[in-house]
């Protein structure tokens, strides 16, 4: 079963939990099985099918390009981290996506 | 459109004759008008050395000269260092001692760097950091740049010397 | 991976190398197209004013002139959501910060664009247009910004918090923050504990080529842009995505680049000349005046931070944390998350608290420089633990190695590290005749530091095409700021065991190559360098088919070393082999297309002696050595250049360089006279010792090394002045002017 670290600012929707237990060989499944226990918690981390943006995970230690699709070994460890710029780019791929949060930022 | 001024010089040991502004520097000229983009434009106020050229011997801030003050002089830019395909050994120098990672300062350095080897045939460290404080470069450090000129200045010598 | 490498490690002369001598290399400002128009931007003269009017029609009617546009011109496609590499961003921003709509944010935020037949009558013509502003109260430090009733630059900004928004207007972008252990428990195990806050200035990446493009909108419809950059396809799809086209419709050719440093990886002018070109049906050029490179493009944040270690009378740290505020610039995204996890990456602390804040300010938009955020952090937690090390009378790197982090050490933010070589960089400080040498003389000191970056991995693709007298061409996107067309040829070369000279490179366009992501993060020699074995391995494989096919056997049967293929009693070289292609089948192409995770960060460490004339605040270096694990140094000498570089940037950003703002929020030293970087007549020889821990996640061990290297600089002279004049600098840059403060401030 792999280990999920508990980013500090979600810790309230865990009950405080820094580190839990969840189910699933990918990411994906692994977030799922977060959200059954703690209802909500997806919803930060996920938007529109896939990672929000701001965020990468890492499967011990290694941070995935493959987000979501990521497989998650028995016993893995899974962190949520910032996604690091650092004067590198995201894929070409993510660039144009649909119209998310329009109200909050349309002029 | 202010008219053109017609200016007689030379470059890199050949006649030159161009049209130009009386409002363009000698770095628009050389690079605009000749098509010679050798010497480079960093700040266009004299404060980084990209557009250093030689003028009757001197060092010169191209963005600084006019154009027009050009008429009667001797100019001696980067594309003039090498003797056909053999390289300056300046240049030879930096190549080797990877004396270069952008490479946009290069040419005001070595176009400097011959200016004082031309005069002075074995300069200390010092001399040398001091005679090319006015070219900034932001990639290397200038460690290995004064190294080259070190050791293009001892190759140069050690043929003076035979 | 073999232990004896044969191209690996030597030093050949770089592939451009003649080109760039002799003055031969096209840098985007030397393309010279026929047809070229000439083109200037109108910047603003305020740091945050409202729009109300803009009339360009004198502009319009000076003789010369052929197009103007402003933000009107822009698409008015309805805001989305789009991430093209500086994370989850508005269009309207990305789009606001290449010409200002409704409000000016920042002193130079661009406002028009003018074609003309000459540069001249381009600024001519922008002095000709006439903007209606109504100015509005500025704010310009991190601290100003979050506080109540600050002035607020964007409306719709809410704080981002891990997905959630809070309600209510602010500057603060987002809210970072990382816990581990229990920081209170922790500080009350500790026998000292000090807490320090920090204030740093703004810094330009300073890179001697200013920022240009040459855009051409075909008639067929097609954008072609040339242009200096560190990303072509970063240029190419922000572009597209600011003009509303296609990635397919916009085609970037990267020239020559002088320097980026991060800095060259926004898009500014691109779409302004691309709209001109509309306008005008000719390829418009502009070059971006050195005023407007300081005023117009993106520095980096500065911040006010604070920094709270505790630790036992044995050196062991029992606690840490960090408050980090730093300075978007007039847009979200400084580069505030990097420092918030790179703050205390070099040690093993098992409690840790730390909190990030990303606040727009009435400045640039900034971009990332080298190791963004680090140096910053660093600058911060280095001083602390050399005051710490002071306190329990330990030697400064022994206090270092005593909490160092370690494979399996876990850092703040989650993960632990795999292989690392953060010991063995501290350790050959120690080692290094430098660190005991004599130092004597009044006023002068000695200082060390340490710092870390992650380094970053990122797709990457490149081609191998074997030419028929055994030499191939290598075709990669990752346009060259420092030699890394020769590092990724090495690699290759390496693979087909051929020569680096005979490995011909060529960096290409955006329609000649696979997608390949910004030369930055110090990824190129890692990521680049795999997807240019990836491709040679390919190529080996098809030459055993082809070496089979001639001997008439099996390919598993072929044998393949040093360049060599052997089978069934027969031998060719690659040479010999590459003359029979044609007769075996035809060409052979080898393809490698990778986006390998980002392990093997890279640590870096600094010693400085310096003397500081205590009547006059200047501080001399007199003696600099960079210490970095390479992981496994492809061309040392570039290697040696990159740590020599990042360091004088390093000593520049602490002694001297910051953006001199006035109270309006006006840069008054926007020129390289007064923004006053090192020069060689400021610095000694700069010395480097390579580390290699070689990195588990690439086949020859290359860790990065382009950016660590400029994190410790600051904290370690800040560190010798401490011992040069007894003063502990808690600001950069340590000018002589905020020196002598400090030093009259003692005397009392």
């Amino acid at each position: 079963m792999p280990t999920v670290f508990i980013p500090a600012p979600l810790q309230s929707l865990t009950g405080g939990r820094s580190v839990v237990e969840a189910e699933g060989a990918t990411v994906r499944e692994v977030i799922a099985s977060l959200d059954r226990a703690w209802p909500g918690l997806r919803d930060r981390i996920v938007e529109g099918g896939r990672l929000r943006p701001n965020i990468s995970v890492a499967v011990d230690g290694v941070v995935s390009p493959l987000g979501l699709i990521e497989k998650v070994p028995p016993g893995a460890e899974v962190h949520f981290v910032a996604a690091i710029r650092g004067g590198a780019e995201s894929p070409g791929g993510r660039s144009l996506r649909g119209p998310t949060c329009p109200a909050a930022f349309a002029r | 459109m202010e008219s053109k001024v017609r200016v007689r010089t030379t470059i890199n040991g050949e006649p030159a004759e161009f049209l130009c502004e009386p409002r363009q520097s000698l770095l628009e000229v050389l690079r605009d008008v000749l098509s010679l983009t050798g010497t480079k434009e960093g700040c266009n106020d004299g404060n980084c050395g990209a557009c250093t050229v030689l003028m009757d011997g001197r060092i010169v801030t191209s963005c600084l000269v006019l154009g027009v003050e050009a008429e009667g002089a001797v100019i001696e830019t980067v594309e003039g260092m090498a003797r056909g395909s053999e390289l300056h050994p300046l240049q030879q120098a930096f190549l080797e001692n990877a004396a270069l990672q952008c490479g946009i300062c290069t040419p005001g350095f070595l176009v400097a760097a011959k200016a004082l080897l031309d005069r002075e045939p074995r300069p200390s460290e010092h001399r040398i950091r001091w005679w090319l404080a006015n070219n900034l470069c932001r990639c290397t450090g200038y460690d290995k740049i004064i190294r080259a000129v070190e050791q293009a200045a001892e190759l140069m010598a050690a043929k003076e010397d035979r | 991976m073999a232990a004896n490498y044969t191209v690996i490690g030597t030093r050949p002369v770089r592939h451009d190398g003649a080109d760039k001598v002799t003055g031969r290399a096209l840098y985007g400002a030397d393309l010279q197209l026929a047809g070229t128009l000439h083109g200037a931007i109108l910047r603003s003269p305020h740091a945050h004013a409202r729009i109300l009017k803009i009339d360009t029609s004198k502009a319009e009617r000076l003789p010369g002139v052929r197009a103007v546009v402003t933000a009107a011109d822009l698409p008015q496609t309805p805001d989305r959501i789009v991430d093209l590499g500086e994370g989850d961003t508005p269009l309207s921003f990305i789009r606001g910060n290449v010409l200002a709509s409704g409000k000016v944010l920042y002193r130079g935020h661009a406002v028009a664009g003018v074609a003309a037949s000459s540069v001249h009558i381009a600024e001519e013509a922008c002095r000709l247009i006439e903007v209606d502003y109504e100015p509005l109260a500025c704010v310009l430090t991190a601290p100003e910004a979050m506080k109540e009733g600050a002035p607020i630059l964007h409306e719709s900004l809410r704080t981002k918090e891990f997905g959630e928004e809070r309600p209510g207007a602010t500057n603060v972008a987002e809210h970072f923050r990382h816990v581990l252990g229990d920081v209170e428990a922790g500080f009350r195990e500790a026998d000292v504990i000090l807490d320090r806050e920090f204030t740093t200035s703004t810094v330009h990446q300073g890179y001697i080529e200013p920022h240009n493009v040459t855009a051409l909108w075909n008639n067929d419809g097609r954008v072609l842009i040339w242009c200096s950059t560190q990303g072509a396809f970063t240029v190419r799809d922000t572009t597209a995505c600011v003009l509303d086209l296609p990635v397919s419709q916009v085609k970037v050719t990267p020239m020559e680049i002088g320097g980026g440093f991060g800095g060259k990886i926004p898009v500014y002018m691109e779409p302004v000349a691309a709209l001109l070109s509309k306008k005008t049906g000719r390829p418009v050029k502009m070059v971006m005046p050195r005023k407007d490179v300081f005023e117009g493009t993106g520095p980096t944040p500065g911040c006010f931070m604070r920094v709270r270690i505790g630790a036992r009378r044995d050196g062991r740290l029992t606690a840490a944390q960090a408050y980090l505020a730093f300075e978007a610039g007039a847009y979200p995204g400084a580069m505030v998350a990097p420092a918030a996890m790179t703050v205390f990456a070099a040690y093993d602390i098992p409690n840790v608290t730390i909190d990030g804040f990303d606040v727009v300010v009435n400045k640039p938009s900034t971009a990332a420089y080298r190791a963004p955020g680090a140096t910053n952090a660093a600058f911060a937690t280095e001083t602390v633990m050399d005051e710490i090390a002071e306190q329990l009378h330990l030697d400064p790197l022994e206090l270092r190695l005593a909490n160092a982090a370690r494979e399996g050490t876990r850092r703040a933010d989650g993960p632990k590290y795999g292989r690392i070589g953060c010991v063995e960089v501290i350790e050959a400080m120690k080692n290094h005749p430098h660190y005991s040498a004599p130092l004597g003389g009044p006023h002068r000191g000695r200082g060390v530091a340490i710092g870390f970056w992650f380094n970053a991995g990122l797709p990457s693709s490149c081609t191998l095409s074997v030419n028929a007298d055994g030499t191939v061409n290598l075709v990669e996107g990752s346009t060259d700021i420092g030699g890394t067309r020769t590092s990724i040829s090495m690699q290759a070369a390496e693979v087909l065991g051929i020569r680096a000279e005979d490995v011909h490179p060529t960096v290409a366009d955006t329609d000649s190559v696979g997608f390949t992501a910004v030369t930055g993060g110090s990824r190129v020699t890692f990521a680049t360098g795999i997807a240019a074995y990836e491709a040679a391995q390919d190529v080996v494989r098809q030459m055993r088919e082809r070496a089979a096919k001639l001997w008439e056997t099996d390919p598993s049967e072929v044998e393949v070393s040093g360049g060599v293929y052997r089978a069934a009693g027969r031998s060719a070289t690659f040479a010999e082999l590459a003359a029979k292609l044609g007769e075996t089948g035809g060409p052979v192409v080898g393809r490698g297309a990778v986006n390998p995770p980002a392990v093997g960060g890279s640590f870096s460490g600094c010693i400085a002696d310096v003397e500081v004339d205590p009547e006059t605040g200047k501080t001399t270096v007199l003696r600099f050595t960079s210490v970095q694990d390479a992981g496994k140094a492809i061309h040392p000498a570039y290697v040696e250049g990159q740590m020599q570089g990042g360091s004088v940037q390093g000593i520049g950003w602490a002694l001297n360089e910051e953006y001199y703002m006035s109270r309006d929020g006006v840069m008054l030293n926007s020129s390289f006279l007064d923004y006053r970087m090192p020069t060689a007549l400021d610095l000694p020889m700069i010395d480097t010792c390579i580390v290699e821990v070689p990195n588990p996640g690439h086949p020859f061990g290359v860790r990065g090394v382009g950016e660590a290297n400029i994190v410790p600089p600051p904290a370690a002279l800040a560190n010798a002045i401490y011992r040069a004049v007894g003063v502990r600098m808690r600001r950069l840059p340590m000018s002589p002017p905020a020196l002598m403060e400090a030093i009259w401030a003692k005397q009392g």
